[in-house]
């Protein structure tokens, strides 16, 4: 599947929930094309800009849509990674800022195995 | 732009917010040392993580040391601040 494949695939499901990709594809492409890189390396689409520790299990909260995406979204206009934005976002509503990690640092050590 | 600031940053290969921190290390023509966390294995994946932890407690990417300076995320501002611009 390619990038683009999966930004179409996706966009129907995500869209009707209301969560849109950035219109920034700069942004939108290479990050797809991550996630089709982990899916290949883990077996699962772990969030591109979160390390991943390969058991699905323990990733399951990053594994994309993460769980992180709603209130990420609620609060910034988009997700941690900037693939999922809100339209506001899009429209160009919203104050643009670097989106914090929201995921418990104690659940990314474990995770890890630290 | 000379600078005597030693400058790592702590990336993922996939991560888009490393990638353009990155790139923007690259228009400020400063020298940079990359470490890629997620092709690492091991000890050496192992002692990068905890150097990252050190700096970052979130554990977060990009995360990059700029002399004494720490900056999580792709923040320009604050990149150009640590860099004394």
């Amino acid at each position: 599947m390619t990038a683009a494949e999966l930004h179409q695939t996706l966009r129907r499901l995500q869209e009707p929930k209301g969560y849109f990709f950035n219109t920034d594809m700069s942004m939108t492409t290479p990050l797809l094309e991550s996630l089709l890189i982990n899916k290949e390396r883990y077996g699962y689409m772990a969030c591109p800009c979160r390390l991943a520790s390969g058991d699905r299990e323990t990733d399951r909260d990053i594994v994309c849509p993460c769980v992180y995406r709603e209130p990420d979204v609620a609060e910034f206009g988009a997700c941690f990674c900037g693939l999922y934005v809100s339209r506001e976002y899009n429209e160009g509503k919203t104050v643009r800022h670097t989106v914090p990690e929201r995921r418990p640092a104690e659940l990314v050590l474990a995770a890890l195995g630290l | 732009m000379p600078t005597d600031k030693d400058i790592t940053i702590y990336a993922l290969s996939t991560c888009i917010h490393c990638k353009k921190a990155k790139e923007y290390l690259d228009e400020c023509a400063v020298p940079y040392e990359c470490v890629h966390v997620d092709q690492l294995t091991g000890d050496e994946r192992k002692a990068a993580i905890e150097a990252v932890k050190k700096l970052n407690p979130s554990v977060s990417f990009p995360t990059l040391q700029i002399g004494d300076a720490v900056v999580v995320g792709f923040n320009q501002a604050e990149i150009d601040k640590a860099l004394g611009k």
